[in-house]
């Protein structure tokens, strides 16, 4: 029985020891030694890890203010939070390991040994038939309105709300309210089910409330609450973009279209290209707020446009975001040793080239050229807005213009997104540093985005790397009248065939 | 809630205070304490009263701007302004939260009254502003506002929430299970909205008036350590030594800053 007790008492205590090896070697570079969300990473992310001393967490089936489940935490740790920092670890830890380090991060607060605190997770239906259709999606955008979604995550979703620039985690953190056309980034998953049991539990410690008061109450039912989360879901594409590495431009026979909203660009495919921090030069930046381009292109006989539209919560300048910015600059370190003051910088978008299609594999250096291998630029500013500058870059932190730039800019802002449409003609007066435009070749393309309102400028920026643009080539005429002659040329000389055997036929009945 | 008098007086204190000015109260036998309901004991006690002001020049409330909200804007006659100093005539510092750090006897306990407090978002801004609240009495959140709120406690001592309230008339009851001082209150709708609230194991507590004034009263005999706080200017303690029913003074005075 002794025996017995004892070999239960050291199987809980190799547990937590078990547990506190796997934390220290996998989770404390982040969480910190003591579980407080303050790791040597963690200056370094926006939203910062998670203090689990408070046992305060996001990501529960239970009601607001109650701990999550076992099973709520294990899959955060299995999943990891989408779009931040915090990856899976299904793969790279064994289940013993994830057990493990589960029951040590319970042990930072005292709520989970509270006996009281028991969380009962919330029964959650099943979602209402129909929730794609076009009265399914009417309710829930009713109720979108009607509950104030649109107060942090804007008219159309894209996070740009008159309260965004405000909101603050509990410890005073910025957070963005999420852009709900990217339901791959929702923290807790972007499903119709994910984003109704977000409704229901609220994320505790961000402003997102819970909204099971709202059902109690009887202000809306349940269905329509289901109805809120199928309209969010209905906003994102139906599969998370998948990154394809050339922009076929098709050749228009029609004017090329200056406008980012002309009509000739509902019929050109997008491809959207994932941004992250410039983390490789000083002053690196590691919570760039652009997440990534969507890229349409086509041309014409003479010339080439291409449309590159992004979310983005603010206009910057934007002196509503002030005070975000403050709490981003506050929030991260910096490679400077004086913390940089907060300014109204605007929004940038660049579009990077080689100043020649090279004829190799070897492409330029990705990020922003080199001294002796410049790279060929459009760059766009949200403070002057219907003008590019070209220019070559020479390092991350050398551009000169060009004196005769020939490219032009249009932009839109609406709602939180900016819409850019860039043209330039194909050929250059100046080959030696603008890059003539060829069909039928692939040309190295990159992007870089800066969002002023989030504390980006210069060095401190979204970026990409390299990918391809490909204009498709005009189609000779030869392409379509030669299968017509072929054609014609078959029938003709069956039907000659056929006369001559015809002919024979008959002149042998004659004899 | 300001000047909020809940007697509640155990007859054990009587009994061995009058004896006692050295501490050593907790020598009466738990067995001798019956468990006596509030409402059976006289107001006997001691009372603390005081005034709180401030020296220096009390800074300026920032306007709110309630431009988005306008059926919230409608209900001022000029532009609103946050509540972080509000200074009576005087320096008199209002909305300053005052209570009972220690010296209430451990092991005496006090049942919570089952009338809820009441807080209301109004004009989009909560009233109070700042109070206080026993643990496990009711906080009854209520909307006067046609428009969206959202409540969401701060707390390290006790479980954080977040609900939201999207009309007018609606209703959120919760409690608070630790004495923790303070838990903030705020609606990140409207980033201006803070309310700030004490959660005491005890009734004796108190909230600065307008003319700075409080009172603390029900008080048994014993030494008391009283903490004054104050959302900007901080905290400032005073010890308060209580022998029968007498009323004793506690004056705060804060640095401006």
């Amino acid at each position: 029985m002794i025996h017995a007790l004892l070999l239960v008492a050291l199987v809980a205590t190799q547990d937590t020891s078990a547990g506190k090896a796997v934390y220290t070697k996998w989770c404390a570079g982040c969480h910190g030694d003591n579980g407080a969300g303050d790791g040597a990473g963690a200056k370094h992310m926006i939203p910062p890890p998670r203090d689990f001393t408070g046992a305060i967490y996001q990501i529960r089936s239970t009601p607001s203010g109650q701990l999550p489940t076992d099973a709520d935490l294990m899959r955060s740790i299995d999943e990891g939070l989408f779009g931040t920092a915090m990856p899976g670890w299904k793969t790279r830890l064994s289940d013993r390991q994830r057990r493990d380090v589960l029951a040590y991060i319970k042990t930072f607060s005292t709520f989970f040994a509270d006996t009281t605190q028991r969380p009962q997770p919330i029964k959650f239906g099943s979602a209402p038939g129909g929730g794609s259709g076009a009265e399914a999606l009417k309710v829930g955008r009713q109720f979108y309105d009607s509950i104030g979604c649109r107060k942090c995550h804007g008219d159309l979703g894209r996070g740009d709300g008159p309260s965004a620039p405000t909101l603050k985690d509990d410890a005073g953190h910025p957070i963005f309210a999420a852009d709900l056309h990217e339901n791959w980034r929702f923290n807790g998953g972007g499903t119709v089910e994910d984003i109704y049991h977000r409704l229901r539990t609220g994320l505790d410690g961000t402003p997102m409330p819970s909204f099971s008061d709202l059902l109690e109450n009887k202000f809306l039912t349940d269905e329509q609450l289901w109805r809120v989360a199928q309209y969010v879901r209905s906003l994102s594409p139906a599969e998370a973009p998948v990154v394809r590495d050339v922009i076929h431009a098709p050749l228009l026979v029609k004017a090329l279209p200056h406008s980012p909203d002309d009509s000739a660009w509902t019929a050109v495919d997008a491809s959207w290209f994932p941004l992250v921090g410039q983390v490789i030069r000083k002053d690196r930046w590691f919570a760039p707020a652009v997440s990534g381009v969507w890229v349409k292109a086509v041309h014409t006989a003479d010339s080439i446009a291409l449309r590159v539209v992004w979310d983005d919560r603010s206009q910057s300048p934007d002196s509503a975001w002030l005070g975000h910015l403050g709490r981003v600059l506050k929030t991260l370190d910096s490679d400077d040793s004086t913390p940089e003051q907060p300014a109204l910088w605007p929004d940038q978008l660049a579009v990077q080239f080689p100043v020649s299609i090279p004829t190799g594999m070897e492409r330029p250096y990705f990020l922003m050229g080199s001294p002796n291998g410049p790279v060929y630029q459009w760059r766009w500013s949200s403070s002057s807005r219907t003008t590019a500058v070209a220019g070559l870059a020479r390092g991350i932190d050398r551009f000169d213009p060009l004196a005769a730039a020939g490219v032009a800019a249009q932009a839109v802002y609406d709602h939180g997104q900016w819409r850019v449409v860039f043209t330039r003609g194909l050929a250059s007066s100046d080959t030696a540093s603008q890059l003539p435009f060829r069909t039928g070749r692939a040309i190295p393309v990159a992007f870089f985005a800066w969002d002023g309102s989030n504390g980006e400028h210069g060095t401190r920026m979204g970026i990409s790397t390299w990918y391809f643009l490909a204009l498709d080539e005009p189609v000779p005429a030869r392409v379509f009248i030669s299968p017509v002659l072929a054609m014609v040329l078959t029938l003709g000389l069956g039907m000659l065939v056929v006369w001559r055997a015809q002919q024979k036929t008959s002149y042998r009945r004659q004899q | 809630m300001n000047g909020r008098i809940l007697s509640v007086v155990g007859g054990m204190f009587l009994l061995t205070v009058c004896s006692k000015g050295d501490g050593s109260i907790h020598a009466a036998p738990p067995a001798a304490e019956p468990p006596t309901p509030a409402a059976d004991v006289s107001v006997a006690g001691g009372t603390i009263t005081g005034k709180i002001k401030f020296t220096g020049v009390a800074p300026k409330n920032p306007a709110i701007d309630m431009s988005e909200e306008a059926t919230c804007k409608a209900k001022y006659p000029s532009t609103p302004t946050e509540e972080n100093v509000v200074a009576g005539a005087a320096n008199a510092l209002a909305n300053v939260f005052v209570y009972v750090k220690s010296g209430v006897p451990a092991g005496q306990t006090f049942p919570a009254p089952a009338t809820p407090v009441v807080l209301d978002q109004n004009g989009c801004r909560y009233h109070p502003h700042v109070f206080g609240i026993m643990v496990g009495q009711g906080l009854e959140i209520q909307n006067s506002d046609p428009v969206l709120h959202n409540i969401k406690a701060i707390a390290k001592a006790n479980r954080p929430f977040n609900v939201s309230q999207p009309s007018a008339g609606m209703k959120t009851t919760r409690t608070f299970s630790a004495p923790e001082v303070m838990v903030n209150l705020e609606c990140n709708v409207h980033g201006w909205m803070k309310a700030f609230l004490g959660v005491r194991p005890d009734p004796f507590f108190a909230v600065s008036g307008a003319d700075g004034s409080f009172k603390i009263a029900g008080l048994p005999p014993g030494t008391y350590t009283i903490e004054a706080w104050h959302e900007k200017f901080g905290t400032q303690t005073a010890t308060v030594t209580i022998a029968g029913t007498e009323t004793k003074p506690a004056n705060f005075t804060f640095t401006a800053h």
